[in-house]
């Protein structure tokens, strides 16, 4: 199967690596001092999140009153926060578990920083029902435990209960597997530091690996079930966060297509925000022959399709509006494309369905730049496609008496702020801390010390480009006694 | 008691599934091989059975599953009953979705504890590695000693037909 593999095609990993380079390239980055680059993003994240949490004090400690909800739109920024991370979350579950399931190997370079990126994603998302239920530190009433009142158990028939347990699933799972990721490269790392505290910790979490191939074939055969149990998971998620909505009777929610839709918007917003990240990440950080111009290709076609798929949904939902002959329905949609909250519509549209489709050309996706500016603009299309389903559907439904306006307060605004400057805190953090890249994993599909072709020719051929691998007596070779 | 190992080092994934090959032709007992990535092809190669854990996985999850379905039940339709919207006491459709999330997590959070039982693997352990460098580039492959017809220079011709960079004997307790 390898040989096969690496005979005709290119390799992922550019500049003819061997192991002990990749180790060096990925450990090295967490050996140096961190770039003034990294200090000057960190402080600026760090002090967004700071007027985050100011925000957030401040509105706990006031109550909800202090957002622009009013008794028609009894839900708008905060909700629309909670999908939006949630959905970024996504691509990483995407990337780490189906990606895996289908054998696409240019993962591996992707696959620990957008895991590292959908546990941030999940917290974020996390916060914002939390801060939302006005009594944070209640929050423990969802949980179904034995209490003095009766027992009075949740009721397990609402989406909300359903939502719940699919996020902590959902955080726990990632989490777990994330780690299990880890804990390989743990293991090279702490082999590699010097005696010291960094070496303490790192080989209290490195869980004493060895690379016992015997542990190896425990490892494998997990992580494949934790992939296979993930990629229904990262399903069932944004479906049940679509049926937060679609379950409710409110026109321009209560529609059937939400759930692939979701799933779909989902996959999108997360494949733009994985690109983002990595594309400042692999020039901050010299990445540059491990997240290759391959890569964002690849990546700039699922954005097509995903970007493609929600379009079409957004064409489905008017189409059944005008099919169902239902004038509710019908005004949601129409007053959607031309009501008071046409400008968010139309951002929308424009982001999310027309921008991606300069994604088609080659040239634009070999543009790093372009590319990168592609990207924001998808996030934030995607964004303002949670506010236009949730404000637009709230604001004018079936009682014109009760219609209403809604506009964000400061208070909101900073909020979904400061929830930006704890993602790219963490985010930064990890890139200190942890290898962004999984060795262990790249490792594996090196075409360092895999000769390739069924025939001799090819063989010879190939012989020339690898790094000394012809059979030599073993006394002309580095001998291991003089390097260790 | 004591055994003796013999244990050769190579240096790409090729070479180490030449002399694994080789050496269980030999009829050696392999103790086990260390490598920095789990290399392809290997378990077959070496011999090593393939893991039991799929079907911790399949009980757990069954055991997640099952057990919601009952606290759901139970809860929602014998301990207090509540009339949601005219819905029958046990309304299975609507358990549905925690049913399969608590059946994920069970499975999933289980396996990994699993693993780490059957490896073992837990936080703090110190890590006994044979050779400095297996986990960062170095394929280390450890023979047992068995009895007198094992003959350490035939093995270890053997090994170094195969690149063997580094070739040792040592006494091991076990």
């Amino acid at each position: 199967m390898a040989d096969v593999q690496t005979g005709l095609r290119k390799p992922w990993i550019l500049g003819d690596k061997s192991l002990t380079q990749v180790s060096q390239d990925i450990c090295g980055i967490l050996e140096r001092k961190p770039t003034a680059m990294w200090w000057t993003a960190f402080l600026i994240s760090l002090s967004v999140l700071a007027v985050g949490a100011a925000a957030t004090i401040y509105q706990v400690a006031t109550g909800i009153g202090t957002w622009g909800l009013n008794k028609t739109v009894g839900w708008a920024f905060d909700i629309t926060n909670f999908v939006f991370w949630i959905g970024i979350g996504h691509a990483g579950t995407l990337i780490s578990a189906i990606l895996f399931l289908f054998r696409q190997r240019w993962r591996t370079s992707v696959n620990r920083a957008a895991e590292a990126m959908t546990i941030f994603a999940v917290i974020c998302a996390a916060l914002f029902p939390l801060i939302h239920m006005g009594r944070p530190w209640l929050f423990f009433w969802v949980f179904p435990y034995p209490n003095f009142r009766g027992p009075l158990w949740i009721n397990f028939r609402s989406p909300l209960v359903w939502d719940f347990f699919a996020i902590s699933t959902y955080f726990t799972i990632s989490a777990v597997f994330w780690y299990i990721g880890l804990i390989p490269d743990l293991a090279t790392i702490r082999d590699r530091a010097k005696p010291g505290i960094r070496r303490r910790i790192i080989s209290f979490f490195s869980m004493g690996w060895d690379g016992s191939y015997r542990s190896w074939i425990r490892y494998e055969i997990v992580y494949l079930l934790l992939a296979g149990l993930a990629t229904p998971l990262v399903v069932s998620v944004h479906t049940i966060v679509s049926w937060d909505f679609a379950t409710a009777i409110i026109p321009g929610w209560h529609t059937t297509i939400f759930p692939p839709y979701f799933v779909a918007g989902a996959i999108f917003s997360g494949f733009a925000m994985v690109l983002t990240l990595m594309i400042i990440a692999r020039k901050v950080m010299g990445l540059e022959d491990y997240f290759t111009l391959r890569h964002i290709d690849a990546m700039c076609k699922i954005i097509i399709v995903t970007g493609s798929i929600v379009g079409l949904a957004y064409l489905t939902e008017f189409f059944v509006a005008a099919y169902s002959s239902n004038p509710y329905e019908q005004f949601v949609f129409i007053n959607r494309a031309l009501g008071p909250f046409a400008w968010a519509y139309w951002t929308m549209v424009t982001c999310n369905v027309i921008s991606p489709q300069l994604l088609w050309f080659k040239s634009v996706r070999s543009c790093i730049p372009m590319v990168f500016i592609l990207t924001i603009v998808v996030n934030i299309g995607m964004w303002f496609e949670r506010f236009v389903i949730v404000v637009t559907s709230l604001h004018r439904d079936y009682l014109p008496s009760s219609w209403a306006d809604y506009s964000p307060t400061l208070i909101e605004i900073l909020t979904l702020l400061g929830s930006f400057g704890l993602f790219f805190s963490a985010f930064l953090l990890f890139c200190r801390f942890l290898p962004v890249i999984a060795m262990a994993e790249v490792k594996g599909i090196l075409s360092y010390g895999k000769s390739t072709g069924h025939t001799e020719t090819s063989k010879e051929l190939e012989s020339s480009t690898k790094p000394g691998h012809a059979k030599a007596p073993v006394g002309e070779r580095e001998l291991e006694g003089a390097s260790a | 008691m004591n055994r003796r190992i013999f244990m050769s080092v190579h240096e790409c994934e090729e070479d180490l599934l030449g002399v694994v090959k080789a050496v269980r032709q030999q009829g050696l007992k392999i103790v086990d091989i260390y490598t920095p990535y789990p290399v392809h092809g290997l378990d077959r190669a070496a011999g090593f059975g393939p893991s039991r854990l799929p079907w911790i996985c399949f009980v757990l999850g069954l055991l997640g599953a099952g057990l919601k379905v009952w606290f759901e039940f139970w809860t929602t339709a014998q301990d207090w009953p509540i009339n949601v919207g005219g819905k029958p006491w046990d309304s299975l459709p609507a358990f549905i979705p925690v049913t399969f999330e608590v059946m994920v997590l069970f499975a999933g959070v289980g396996t990994v504890i699993a693993l780490f039982i059957a490896t073992p693997l837990y936080p703090g352990k110190k890590a006994v590695t044979p050779f400095a460098r297996t986990t960062d580039d170095r394929f280390a492959l450890l023979l047992e000693e068995e009895d007198a017809t094992f003959d350490p220079d035939q093995v270890r011709m053997l090994c170094e037909r195969y690149n063997a960079v580094r070739v040792e004997e040592r006494e091991e307790k076990y």
